[in-house]
């Protein structure tokens, strides 16, 4: 019996010490799933808390500016926190806590999904723990801190790359070890069944609020959906209310670092193969041998060598399309909407900006694109001035 | 019934553990011969992976020494050529299902079979996904080897029933490496899986003194030994086959 499957990809491959624990993991999500209380405490929270619905923005200058399709902007960069990953963190943490759980850990790569997961723990009274590559720890020291304020406990990461990948392991060797009083909330849409389903779940408040808000600005769907990719969570999030409408085109964003014809990128469709790692089939940037690459991105949070297996699969079938854009598009992208709309992205989001940048101008002013803008960019600041030359120490 | 089976006709077996290309083939070879000669019943080789995620410092490291040295599936291969043309030992894989996806399930495992290996663990594919590898252990006649766990409880039965060469016990909760105290109630589960097979049931994770040895073969059929002889390797480096056949004699002794 195969579960979690999304055409060839997902799969549950994860050690036999975790089985049970995920088995259980799936019953406790299918049965809270459809529990009313469960519910309507999420709804609250995800209201009165982190500030939902997030606003659809009619970016006006910059549709002006490019002289092509309407561009909006969905501002997840508003919500606490500073990205969606609240949105999968508040189900996560309420989940475990009413699977009995005392602890939350997981793992990090720019900072979000930690400091949110610290946050909702917080909030819910849960213990939290959080791995970070050490190499992470030093990019975003920041997050470092603020994940320490909110009474987490950071553990730098120094195995492998000492980057995302190397969370995610160390973050399941901590699982192995210690699972009855321990929830892994995981970040993205990716790992064993059946965390690629309920980060998904979670996150598709994205996509059904565009829908919404949509039909009311508009009265009628984007022509084009898009997001960055990493794992990929906010274009799942975004994506999968869309995925029956077949007049909607959806665009994933990929790292693709110094470009893909350099080893510095992380652009896993552009360059990756199929093959099975962190629980699930999927396509990864890997050696003819099967050992996993060290990918590279100016973004931390797309600095993974793998695709979530639904991204995989939405590939194989061409629903979504996924492009490479390189750090100097989305430095350039970064740069850009600060200054023509105020709005200072998310080095991650700042990917999904610069290919909207190419192809708004080549669509007709009929068209509409909505952008996930999945996270605020106040976080990188310091290394984007790092990039271009400017000193800002004191 | 295969070859893995001689690996328990000796009274307890001892199992023992060390990663390919660490610090060499050339030595991981001499190793191997070292700890036969000392008295192992059985070898596991690790083909070294980039992301071990069920193994400690100690091994994650001999991963990285060897891969840094260049070890390749392909090379290992050669390596167990070698070996295969000195000792009859039994001989096993451990090594993730990535490098053998990658390699192709079918080219895995015939050259498994063509080179002498009796059996493969690989600790991230379960139960319910071993269903892609066995068409290919039953075409080449090469054992997947089933890992139990202490959190395993109710699919004990499940797993043990299917088991074949030998059911590898986890002592403990977490990943590979050295401990002082084994918590789990290890005779319970080995009672547990014995009551689901016949095939010779050996418990590892965590062992490294001979009075642990001693006190598990008391009830288990074989112990398994990885990360402390990963340690005496990391430790003596090239020098390490007179200290490793000194361990291993020591540990062999305590479970005769």
């Amino acid at each position: 019996m195969l579960k979690g499957r999304y055409g060839k990809h997902g799969g549950q491959y994860v050690p036999e010490i975790l089985m049970n624990t995920i088995n259980e993991l799936e019953e406790s999500y299918n049965y809270y799933k459809n529990d009313f209380d469960f519910n309507r405490e999420l709804d609250t929270l995800l209201k009165e808390y982190a500030g939902r619905p997030s606003l659809l923005y009619f970016a006006k200058k910059m549709t002006e500016d490019l002289g092509g399709a309407k561009i909006y902007l969905k501002r997840e960069d508003l919500n606490h926190t500073g990205s969606h990953k609240i949105n999968n963190v508040l189900g996560q943490v309420l989940l475990a806590k009413k699977m009995g759980k005392k602890r939350v850990i997981a793992e990090t790569g720019a900072g979000q999904h930690g400091v949110a997961t610290a946050t909702a723990a917080a909030l819910m009274g849960l213990d939290c723990e959080i791995f970070m590559g050490l190499e992470d720890t030093k990019r975003q020291a920041l997050n470092v801190f603020r994940m320490e304020l909110l009474g987490a406990k950071v553990h730098p990461v120094t195995s492998g790359t000492q980057t995302l990948k190397d969370a995610v392991n160390e973050t399941f060797r901590e699982w192995a070890s210690r699972m009855e009083d321990t929830a892994y909330v995981l970040g993205s849409v990716m790992g064993p069944h059946p965390f690629p389903m309920i980060v998904r779940d979670f996150q598709s408040v994205i996509g059904k609020e565009v829908r919404e808000q949509m039909l009311e600005k508009e009265g009628r769907l984007p022509d084009v959906a898009m997001a960055c990719v990493g794992g990929g969570s906010n274009a799942m999030g975004l994506f999968y209310d869309f995925i029956g409408d077949k007049s909607v085109e959806l665009i994933g964003c990929e790292a693709a670092g110094k470009g893909v014809d350099t080893e510095l990128h992380a652009a896993t469709i552009a360059k990756g193969q199929l093959g099975i790692f962190h629980g699930m089939k999927s396509y990864f940037c890997q050696d003819e041998y099967g050992q996993i690459a060290p990918v590279y991105s100016i973004s931390a949070g797309l600095d993974y060598p793998g695709i979530g297996p639904e991204h995989a699969s939405l590939h194989d079938t061409n629903r979504a399309k996924y492009v490479p854009v390189t750090d100097a598009e989305a430095v350039a992208a970064f740069e850009y909407l600060s200054r023509t709309e105020g709005i200072i992205p998310a080095i991650e989001s700042s990917h999904a900006v610069a290919h909207a940048m190419k192809i708004a101008p080549k669509i007709g002013n009929d068209k509409i694109i909505v952008i996930c803008l999945s996270g605020r960019g106040d976080k990188d600041v310091a290394a984007i001035a790092k990039y271009m030359g400017v000193n800002i120490d004191e | 019934m295969s070859k893995i089976s001689n690996a328990f006709k000796n009274g307890k077996a001892f199992i023992g553990f060390l990663t390919a290309g660490d610090p060499s083939l050339e030595k991981t070879e001499k190793f191997v011969l070292e700890m036969v000669k000392a008295g192992a019943d059985l070898i596991e080789i690790g083909i070294p992976f980039s992301d071990p995620i069920a193994e400690g410092e100690v091994i994650q490291r001999a991963n990285i020494r060897a891969l840094a040295n260049g070890t390749t599936m392909d090379k290992v291969f050669e390596t167990v050529k070698r070996i295969r043309q000195k000792t009859q030992v039994p001989l096993v894989f451990l090594t993730y299902l990535n490098p053998v996806f990658t390699y192709g399930y079918d080219h895995f495992f015939r050259e498994c079979s063509e080179y002498g290996i009796d059996g493969v663990i690989i600790p991230d594919i379960p139960f319910e996904e071993k269903g892609e590898l066995m068409p290919f252990s039953d075409k080449y006649n090469v054992d997947i080897i089933s890992l139990i766990a202490p959190t395993s409880e109710e699919r004990i039965n499940k797993l043990a029933s299917c088991a074949r060469g030998f059911v590898y016990c986890v002592s403990s909760k977490g990943v590979t490496g050295v401990r002082n105290e084994i918590k789990t109630d290890l005779q319970s589960i080995v009672s547990s899986v014995r009551s689901a097979t016949n095939v010779p049931v050996a418990v590892g994770f965590g062992i490294s003194s001979p009075q642990q040895a001693s006190e598990i073969s008391k009830y288990a059929d074989g112990i398994i030994v990885g990360s402390a002889i990963v340690k005496i390797i990391e430790e003596y480096g090239n020098d390490a086959a007179t200290p490793l056949f000194d361990y291993v004699s020591k540990i062999k002794q305590s479970i005769i």
